[in-house]
């Protein structure tokens, strides 16, 4: 039986909801895109400075110093977008499911340490990255009407997919 | 007296110019665009350096996989290498492993 991160499946409830047939009908607007793919990069360098405090496997150390230098990047670039396109990043449901979940699932890998804590935080890096990239190319490209933000969605998927890649290699040595 | 102080001139420069002619070799340069470097495979000769530019908007390095470099290239800006020695090295960016290329260096 395979391991799956709960807050790995809790993310992927919360972006599933962009799938359902009633989501899809009234697909997201550019301002909810910009406000969920800035929630998820939020989450993701929240956790890898949590790594940074509590591991010190230098693999994962490492792994998690290019979740924040990239993640950082992709929201900087993000920001100034939305600036440069006078567009207000808009909550909703999809990003407050997805930050209460991050939530609990930061005060669950506290409570780790060593090994375990490096186990857990590297195989929620699989499940959030493999949910994230999977909303991106199914959900969230394909629903951004400005060209600049579905271009900026793309790149992001290239670094996020390197990540996945990344963190599955990572998990695989960790075993 | 002017072929004269030409011909003075040109002998005073030619030690300079022998000596770049002697140290510089060609700069090759890699892209990187869009999580990729391009040409992924580049030949050289020994002297020649390669310039790395990172046109991303996140840091990337080219790191040599037995260890022998490692260079980091910024976002937006570019990085050179001199390479000095025949072989072949197989590099990867350690921020991307995914990301890979070759530089081979052949003799003259």
């Amino acid at each position: 039986m395979h391991y799956i991160p709960s807050s790995g499946l809790a993310v992927a409830f919360a972006i599933a909801m962009l799938t359902t047939p009633a989501f899809a009908a009234d697909k997201p607007t550019d301002p909810q895109i910009a406000h969920i793919a800035y929630t998820a990069g939020d989450i993701d360098i929240k956790a890898a400075k949590l790594a940074l405090q509590k591991s010190q496997n230098k693999d994962v150390r490492a792994f998690a110093d290019d979740m924040v230098r990239d993640h950082q990047a992709v929201n900087d670039k993000a920001l100034a977008l939305v600036k440069k396109l006078n567009v207000t990043p808009e909550d909703n449901a999809t990003s407050k499911g997805l930050t209460e979940q991050a939530e609990k699932k930061s005060a669950e890998l506290n409570k780790l340490s060593g090994a375990a804590f490096d186990k857990a935080y590297v195989d929620n890096e699989v499940a959030f990255h493999k949910t994230v990239d999977g909303a991106l190319e199914t959900t969230l490209i394909p629903s951004a009407s400005n060209g600049e933000l579905k271009g900026l969605l793309k790149t992001g998927l290239k670094i996020f997919k390197g990540h996945l890649a990344h963190a599955e290699h990572l998990a695989s040595e960790l075993k | 007296m002017r072929t004269a102080i030409y011909c003075a001139v040109i002998l005073a420069l030619l030690p300079m110019a022998a000596v770049r002619v002697a140290t510089a070799g060609e700069i090759v340069r890699v892209q990187i665009n869009d999580m990729a470097f391009s040409p992924g495979e580049i030949t050289i000769k020994p002297g020649d350096t390669v310039e790395w530019v990172n046109n991303d908007f996140v840091d990337h390095t080219a790191t040599a996989k037995d260890g022998g470099w490692d260079v980091v290239i910024g976002a937006g800006k570019s990085a050179r290498l001199q390479f000095d020695h025949v072989g072949t090295t197989h590099y990867f960016c350690r921020f991307h492993p995914d990301m890979t290329g070759t530089v081979q260096v052949v003799g003259k």
